[in-house]
């Protein structure tokens, strides 16, 4: 499944879609468009995972990559909408505890400063 | 019942005249654990060494995935290849290089992250084994079950869905040896992972094992799951079970020409 990254730009947040599997091959994709908004200091930065069906490591440290960049500058960097098998890679490795993560984007704008 | 992810059928290999796997016709199915168990000299590395194309058979096909991985093209097998992971005996670290070095490794060589990309998941892959923030330790200042759990991390590097372990956990002390087979166990449940462990430590086959396949001079004598063993008649199952040695018989005249060094030849 091949990988369709959008980016929606709202007032107050910008919400990047992506869409297929994140692997090995596919990640740096990702990278590449977390890293231009992350260069921009984009304040508030929601990944929606919801259309992911699968994600391996290198996807996970992708996203680890964007959220230390995101930290650097103070900004608010989450994760929404992930279904359950991604979930079970966060929590089982433990990243569920470094990642702010959301059922939806109404949930993620309602728990916090956007 | 679902599709084998791994179909080995008639095969066979020998040593020159000694033949060391007789007909093996075996499959693995997607999440299961399958320990392949034997005594020393079975056939059982060598069957690990043809799945994972290190040995070509005699004779025989091996599919994993569907793809013959016997008659395919190298670039072919390769494919297959990298999403299997393979935990050698030795553990098979390159002493020259760190241990996050030695993880990162095949990240490095076959897929195109950033770097900082593979520190990340060297450390993750690192975590995951209980060996966080070793990453600068050589592998001659580790022990032996740090150089097995470094060795697991990296045949975890680039995700696989198959894990090939090869005695695990020979040459560990018993409580670190139970420590690489909760590991074992931890990695299947997180990952799903079809693994398949090939051993000889009957107290391992009976923590980790979904199904066993026993191997006795080169043919599956046995298939089943672990009730199914403990329930077994067969002498030689039994023989196993109950870690009873074989039987001495000596030919008196061969024995009396060895001793006398008059060109006996075993």
């Amino acid at each position: 499944m091949s990988l369709n990254i959008k980016v929606q730009t709202k007032d107050q947040y910008v919400l990047l879609n992506i869409e297929g599997d994140v692997d090995l091959y596919s990640s740096p994709d990702v990278r590449e468009a977390l890293l231009k908004l992350t260069k921009k200091k984009t304040p508030t930065i929601l990944v929606n995972l919801e259309k992911v069906p699968y994600m391996d490591s290198s996807g996970v440290a992708t996203l680890i990559e964007g959220l230390q960049q995101c930290n650097k500058y103070q900004g608010r960097f989450s994760l929404v909408s992930l279904r359950d098998n991604v979930r079970e890679v966060f929590e089982l490795t433990r990243l569920d505890k470094i990642f702010e993560i959301h059922k939806d984007v109404n949930e993620a704008l309602a728990n916090g400063s956007v | 019942m679902p599709e084998p992810i791994i179909k080995i059928r008639d095969l066979h290999t020998s040593y020159g005249e000694l033949k060391v796997l007789k007909g093996i016709t075996l499959d693995v199915y997607a999440d299961e654990t399958l320990v392949i168990l034997g005594r020393s000299g079975c056939g059982k590395s060598t069957l690990l060494r043809h799945l994972i194309g290190l040995q070509k058979p005699t004779k025989g096909e091996i599919y994993i995935k569907d793809v013959d991985i016997v008659r395919a093209s190298e670039d072919g097998r390769e494919e297959v290849m990298k999403k299997i992971g393979m935990l050698f005996q030795g553990a098979a670290l390159f002493n020259s290089m760190s241990v996050g070095e030695n993880v990162a490794l095949p990240l490095v060589e076959h897929t195109p992250l950033e770097s900082s990309t593979i520190s990340i998941m060297t450390r993750m892959k690192l975590d995951l084994v209980g060996l966080a923030g070793f990453e600068n330790f050589m592998p001659s200042q580790l022990s032996g079950g740090m150089k097995k759990r470094a060795a697991m991390a990296r045949a975890l590097a680039m995700d696989p869905d198959i894990l090939f372990c090869d005695e695990p956990s020979a040459g560990l002390d018993p409580i670190v040896a139970v420590g690489i087979d909760h590991l074992i166990l931890k990695l299947k449940k997180a990952f799903k992972m079809t693994i398949v462990v090939v051993t000889h430590e009957l107290a391992s086959v009976f923590l980790i094992a979904d199904r066993i396949a026993l191997l006795h001079e080169g043919e599956v004598i046995f298939l089943g799951t672990k009730e199914e063993m403990k329930n077994s008649k067969d002498p030689r199952i039994c023989q196993f079970l109950e870690r009873r040695p074989d039987e001495e018989i000596i030919d008196r005249d061969k024995h009396l020409s060895a001793l006398v060094g008059e060109g006996y030849i075993s």
